[in-house]
């Protein structure tokens, strides 16, 4: 089968990239580009791990052909680390003990800025629905709602001082 | 996990689709968000020759009203409708429903078209369909046809679309003043598919005027209204005497199948639980 040629926006970049049809974005992310931050879990869109932004909408890289983002402008953790955007949430993780092993804390992380971007007062309950579609088999969750919790109110507080 | 390898082209109009589809005969499949047919390609479920991608059909695309209808192009993305200010005034069910519909990144890219066309018999929104008396568009190498949802679902994975149809639009109803709707499914977790579900239209308030619809998913093979347990609540002098008589019913109206999450009498009960809250709740509306 012949490779298709694309153009993508990859974290401000552009990228001319010959991908066969079949392949999807998070093998792309990852063996094109080296972008390994997107992890690769179950392949079919259950456990959250190769969660990416897609024109500004959280995606599962897994269940997006690389053909069908051409033109699309993509965001992964490294670009939401390097600008900063996510800064204090990569700390509470850390603070909070939010992660163990680590492989599901990329998406886990650009998941929860998804849901403080959209709604900036979650409560636990909120926060829990918003990342039920991201798989940790390590923490048993808690620390991670603890940790987003406390950015939320950080930021909160932070955008009501004069 | 990787898909057999496969050719695609996006397509710009819904005739080129059209004549693509036609000229792909049996190996072609369309794509719109691909949420349930990339997994199904990851797991080699599926194997096409062509994938011919809609996503990008300006004739697919809006949500529009009229003085009757409210109009939902089959590109509409789950998160379109979440936000909708048509959909939240006019068809409240649709917002209720579309919450449960996985997760939010999964939301981000399905289309309401692409998840009617698939007929998953666990999903939300073909219930939600056949409880509103939606009505499909869908085009063809022949012209236009309109299908009544009740008519097109057919069983596990399966519609009246022809395969060199398209879905291009789903025009429902608008609701009569004083409409109430209920919306309600129990899964394991949150995005899960529902084990069992349940949507409910239902206006007019006195016994002899009132019209109720309750649509139950993930028990068959596809969504079923319970005829005979419509007809008791519409018989009875109110939603509370007709309960008891509605319950007995589901058991001619339904027909569970055994299968890994629950068996067949867990559903019929979990059906019966199901119509209790959601009557609970009609009549909590109706107070308030």
């Amino acid at each position: 089968m012949d490779k298709k040629v694309i153009t993508l926006t990859v974290n401000g970049e552009s990228h001319r990239l010959e991908v066969e049809a079949r392949t999807h974005l998070a093998d792309v992310l990852r063996d094109e580009l080296a972008l390994t931050g997107t992890h690769i879990g179950c392949e079919h869109g259950v456990c959250g791990a190769c969660t990416i932004r897609v024109d500004g909408a959280i995606t599962r890289a897994c269940l997006l052909l690389a053909v069908q983002a051409e033109g699309a402008m993509i965001e992964t953790i490294e670009g939401l680390s390097e600008t900063g955007e996510i800064r204090d949430l990569q700390d509470a993780f850390r603070n909070r003990n939010a992660l163990q092993c680590g492989y599901c804390t990329p998406a886990m992380l650009i998941t929860a800025q998804d849901l403080l971007l959209h709604n900036p007062t979650p409560d636990r309950a909120t926060i829990r629905d918003h990342i039920s579609g991201n798989y940790c088999r390590c923490t048993g969750y808690q620390a991670i709602v603890d940790a987003v919790d406390t950015v939320a109110k950080a930021r909160q507080a932070a955008g009501e001082r004069p | 996990m990787k898909a057999y390898a496969f050719d695609y082209v996006r397509a710009a109009t819904l005739d080129e689709a059209l004549a693509l589809l036609e000229r792909a005969g049996d190996g072609g499949k369309l794509v719109a968000g691909g949420q349930s047919l990339v997994p199904a390609l990851n797991l080699r479920l599926l194997a096409p020759q062509l994938l011919i991608d809609i996503a990008h059909l300006p004739e697919l695309r809006g949500i529009t009203c009229d003085d009757t209808t409210i109009h939902l192009g089959a590109g509409t993305r789950h998160v379109e409708l979440a936000n909708s200010p048509l959909v939240a005034e006019h068809l409240p069910l649709l917002q209720m429903a579309v919450r449960h519909v996985a997760h939010a990144a999964i939301r981000n890219r399905g289309t309401l078209g692409g998840n009617l066309a698939h007929a998953d018999p666990a999903s939300e929104l073909p219930a939600c369909m056949i409880a509103l008396e939606a009505v499909m568009l869908v085009v063809g190498p022949g012209g236009e046809r309109r299908i009544d949802a009740a008519d097109f679902f057919k069983g596990l994975y399966e519609t009246a679309l022809g395969p060199d149809e398209i879905l291009v639009r789903i025009s429902i109803p608008r609701s009569p003043a004083g409409a109430r709707f209920h919306f309600n499914e129990l899964a394991r977790r949150a995005g899960d598919y529902a084990m069992a579900g349940l949507a409910i239209a239902m206006h007019g308030n006195s016994p002899q005027d009132m019209r109720i619809r309750p649509v139950f998913f993930g028990i068959g093979d596809r969504p079923v209204l319970a005829r005979q347990a419509a007809l008791c609540l519409e018989q009875a002098a109110s939603l509370q005497d007709g309960l008891a008589a509605a319950q007995q019913a589901l058991l001619g109206d339904l027909d569970p199948q055994d299968d890994l999450q629950a068996d067949a009498g867990t559903r019929m009960q979990l059906a019966q639980v199901l119509l209790k809250r959601g009557l609970a709740d009609l009549v909590a509306q109706g107070r308030g």
